[in-house]
Formats: C-alpha cells, sequence, structure tokens
C-alpha cells in the first residue's frame, strides 16, 4: 500500500495536518488499514524533503498544517493513471504455507485446507455483514468503505475458492496414486469397486 | 421459571442414510446433528457427494433418515404417515429449488397461492396469503406475471414466495442461485436473510462462499459428516475496533 500516494492524494483534497490525513485515511478506507501516526509523520518529512508538499504554517492550535506542491499534484495524477504493479506478487502466506505443506512428509493438508476454509468463510460473514448494515444505513461517505468492503469480499471468496481446488488436486493425487498402487499389485479396478470409505 | 431460548424449527439427531445394501452400501449421512431455531439462517457447505443434498431431502421429510430422528416443530417425522407428511410439508416446510419449479400456465400469485389451495384452503384467503407473501419478497407488482413474462432472479423470488406463503417458518433452499447471475444471486440472498430476521428458519445448500456468508452458521459436510461450524463471530463495530479504530 502507498502511504505516501495516499496523504499526497488527500492533500489534494485539501490542506490538512498530520491527525487529519489518518483520520481522513481510515474514514475513506473504512478502517480496513489502520496508520499510526508515526508513519503518517515520516511520510510528511520525505514528501515535504521531496518538495511534493509544503508547511503551510498552523492552524492556531499548534497543528503544522501541509498543502501539496504542483509537482505533487502531477504526482497525484501520475498514481491515479498508472495500474498497480503486478511483477511483484505481493507474499501471500497462505500459498507459501500450503506449498511447504504438500512437500513435507506427515503434514495433514487437508486439515489445514479445512482450518483456513473455516477461518476465511468466518472473515466473509463479517464482511458480508459489514457491508449488509452499510447498506442498510445508508450514510453519506459509505461509498468508499463499500468498495473496499466488495474488495475484501472477492479477495476472500478467491481464496476459499482456491483451496477447494488445492482440496480436488490432493483427492485426484490420492485417487490417481491409489490407482497405480492397486495396478502395480496386480488388480483390476473392476475386482476392486471404490467403497464408499476407501474413498474419503 | 426458566428462560425461553428462542424456538426450535428443525432438528436433526443422530441421523444416518445409506443408500443400497451389504457391500455395496453407501453412507449418504453418518450420524448427523444439526439443529436450526428460528430466525436462524444456517448454510450447509461441502464437495460434491458429502451428503448436503440429502440431509435437505431428511430435514423436509422428502426421505426418510435410516436411523437417527428428523423433528419439525417438535413433530418426530418417523411417527407421520405418508399422508400426515405430505401436510406437514405443506404447512411447515417451504422448499426453494435451483430451477425454480414454478408451474408455467399460472400466474405468480397462482403459483404462491398452490400449495395453500391444495391444504384447502379457501381460494380469495389463498389469493390475499399469495399477495402478502409477495410483497414479503419484494414483488408485489408481479402479481399477475406468467413465468414467461419474468426474469430468472424474478421467478425465483415468486418461488421463495411460494416457500415462505402461510404460516410456514421452515424454508429448505437447494443451491438457488444455481441459475442466476451473480447480481441477482445476491438478491434472492437478501430475500432468504430477510426471511430469518422475520423469523424463520433457513436452511441452504451452497457451494458458493459468498452465498454461505449470509448465514449465521456455516455447517460443512464431509462424507456424510458434519466436520467443521462457522458463526460469524463479530459484529462491525468489533471489526473496526480490531482494525485500530
Amino acid at each position: 500500500m502507498s502511504i505516501r500516494h495516499s496523504l499526497l492524494a488527500l492533500l489534494q483534497d485539501q490542506p490538512r495536518y498530520g491527525y487529519q490525513l489518518r483520520v481522513e485515511f481510515e474514514n475513506r478506507t473504512g478502517a480496513t488499514w489502520p496508520l499510526n501516526i508515526g508513519q503518517v509523520y515520516t511520510t510528511l518529512d520525505r514528501l515535504e524533503r521531496d518538495s511534493l508538499v509544503t508547511k503551510d504554517g498552523d492552524d492556531g492550535d499548534g497543528h503544522v498544517i501541509y498543502s501539496i506542491t504542483d509537482a505533487g499534484k502531477a504526482e497525484v495524477v501520475s498514481w491515479f493513471a498508472a495500474p498497480v504493479e503486478r511483477n511483484n506478487p505481493p507474499r501471500n502466506e497462505l500459498a507459501i504455507k500450503l506449498a511447504l505443506a504438500v512437500t513435507i512428509p506427515g503434514v495433514d493438508v487437508q486439515g489445514i485446507i479445512q482450518a483456513q476454509r473455516v477461518a476465511s468463510i468466518r472473515a466473509l460473514q463479517d464482511y458480508t455483514k459489514a457491508r449488509r448494515d452499510t447498506t442498510t444505513s445508508q450514510r453519506s461517505g459509505d461509498t468508499a468503505w463499500l468498495l473496499v468492503l466488495d474488495s475484501l469480499i472477492f479477495q476472500t471468496e478467491a481464496e476459499v475458492r482456491w483451496l477447494d481446488l488445492c482440496e480436488a488436486r490432493m483427492v485426484q493425487q490420492a485417487q490417481s496414486a491409489g490407482q497405480a498402487r492397486r495396478t502395480s499389485n496386480g488388480v483390476t479396478e473392476d475386482a476392486a469397486p471404490l467403497s464408499a470409505d476407501s474413498r474419503r | 421459571m426458566s428462560v425461553q431460548g428462542p424456538q426450535q424449527v428443525l432438528e436433526l439427531a443422530g441421523v444416518s442414510k445409506t443408500f443400497g445394501e451389504g457391500s455395496t452400501a453407501v453412507a449418504a449421512l453418518r450420524d448427523v446433528d444439526l439443529t436450526i431455531d428460528a430466525g436462524e439462517f444456517v448454510a450447509v457447505m461441502g464437495p460434491s457427494g458429502s451428503g448436503k443434498s440429502s440431509l435437505l431431502a431428511l430435514a423436509g421429510g422428502l426421505d426418510r433418515p435410516t436411523s437417527g430422528g428428523v423433528f419439525v416443530e417438535s413433530t418426530p417425522l418417523a411417527g407421520l404417515g405418508l399422508n400426515d407428511l405430505a401436510r406437514l410439508r405443506r404447512r411447515a416446510v417451504g422448499y426453494v429449488f435451483q430451477d425454480f419449479n414454478l408451474v408455467p400456465t399460472l400466474t405468480a400469485a397462482e403459483n404462491v397461492a398452490l400449495p395453500l389451495e391444495l391444504d384447502g384452503t379457501a381460494t380469495r384467503k389463498a389469493h390475499r396469503q399469495a399477495l402478502d407473501a409477495l410483497r414479503q419478497v419484494g414483488i408485489p407488482e408481479l402479481a399477475d406475471r406468467f413465468m414467461d413474462q419474468m426474469s430468472g432472479g424474478q421467478q425465483q423470488r415468486v418461488a421463495i414466495a411460494r416457500a415462505v406463503v402461510g404460516q410456514r417458518r421452515l424454508i429448505l433452499a437447494d443451491e438457488p442461485t444455481g441459475a442466476l447471475d451473480s447480481t441477482t444471486g445476491q438478491g434472492v440472498m437478501e430475500v432468504l436473510r430477510s426471511r430469518a430476521d422475520a423469523g424463520a428458519a433457513v436452511m441452504l445448500v451452497t457451494h458458493e462462499a459468498r452465498h454461505a456468508a449470509w448465514a449465521d452458521r456455516v455447517v460443512f459436510l464431509r462424507d456424510g459428516r458434519i466436520v467443521d461450524q462457522a458463526a460469524a463471530l463479530h459484529d462491525p463495530a468489533v471489526l473496526l475496533a480490531q482494525a485500530g479504530l
């Protein structure tokens, strides 16, 4: 996530001080990615160093107000225009965990898949409920939060579908390994129909 | 006097179902315990062949278990003869199927009124209740349309109206969104959710996580056994608090 560009975009909206930027960011993204105030101020320092923002005095209560420069506005335009980089896939702990699990003997991969499925569905239930409640309340400013929720719902659903696929692959593999074993023992399929138990 | 919990609409106690006999016997369900309360929406997920549809058929009295008991509003289905079972199905249980199963030569209202009329309710009263059910699913204006004058999503709403018409408080839905696009499918979930919120017990069989997520509880079936249950844990306020606000 680009905190740098997010803060710039918020400053393009209007000049703000650090704490306002944090609150505004969290309001618009539904507090899904919390920012700590330290991150906000270090980022503002760097933006100022790169001449993308300037300090604009204070608001009378001692808060330093930042405003965006022309170079900063140009940076926002190019950020919005550029598609999000995909050539470096974000690290996916679940994919890494399963990739390792299938290669290490004695690991209960189906157990891992099922435990993750329950956790993912639970998250999906939470997001769906949050979406339903937001849709019902119809407050202004909810559109941004709905978009974020939709994104989370789609991602989580994709995760569950991927888990289903992993599991189906594992079952397929186990079945063909079983068939290969039986064939090498000289037993044919017809002579040994799969019972409900051996298919599990 | 003790405080009464929510009313239990469906109970499956130690239910098993086996098809075939001897060496070719296949266990579709093994010792399943499941209850659904009034106002509760439960989704059943599991791979093909895990027993989802068998579970639904037993819950609605369309099939009988090999062992164990099925109770609908405390009535044991095992004790009912075929006629009584059919009456209970008409009065207490509503079904929603993937392919709607509506009668093309009847209007929406007539389709919805049909189970009531079969049960002996006077035509005028049945029609009034049908209109009420169509209102509940958000399409009162389509009461006089025939099936070929409605979209798939609208037909599925008629099917849900037929499932909830009258006093029925148990809705059993088997992949009700299978034939619909995703937006229309979501509309169907909204209707099922609102019926549960209004006090019906809803059991949904689905392979779509997105749809299961509308339920209060998700039950996972594998090889005829319940292997896990997921209940939504958080209200959105807690969700936000966890996210740092």
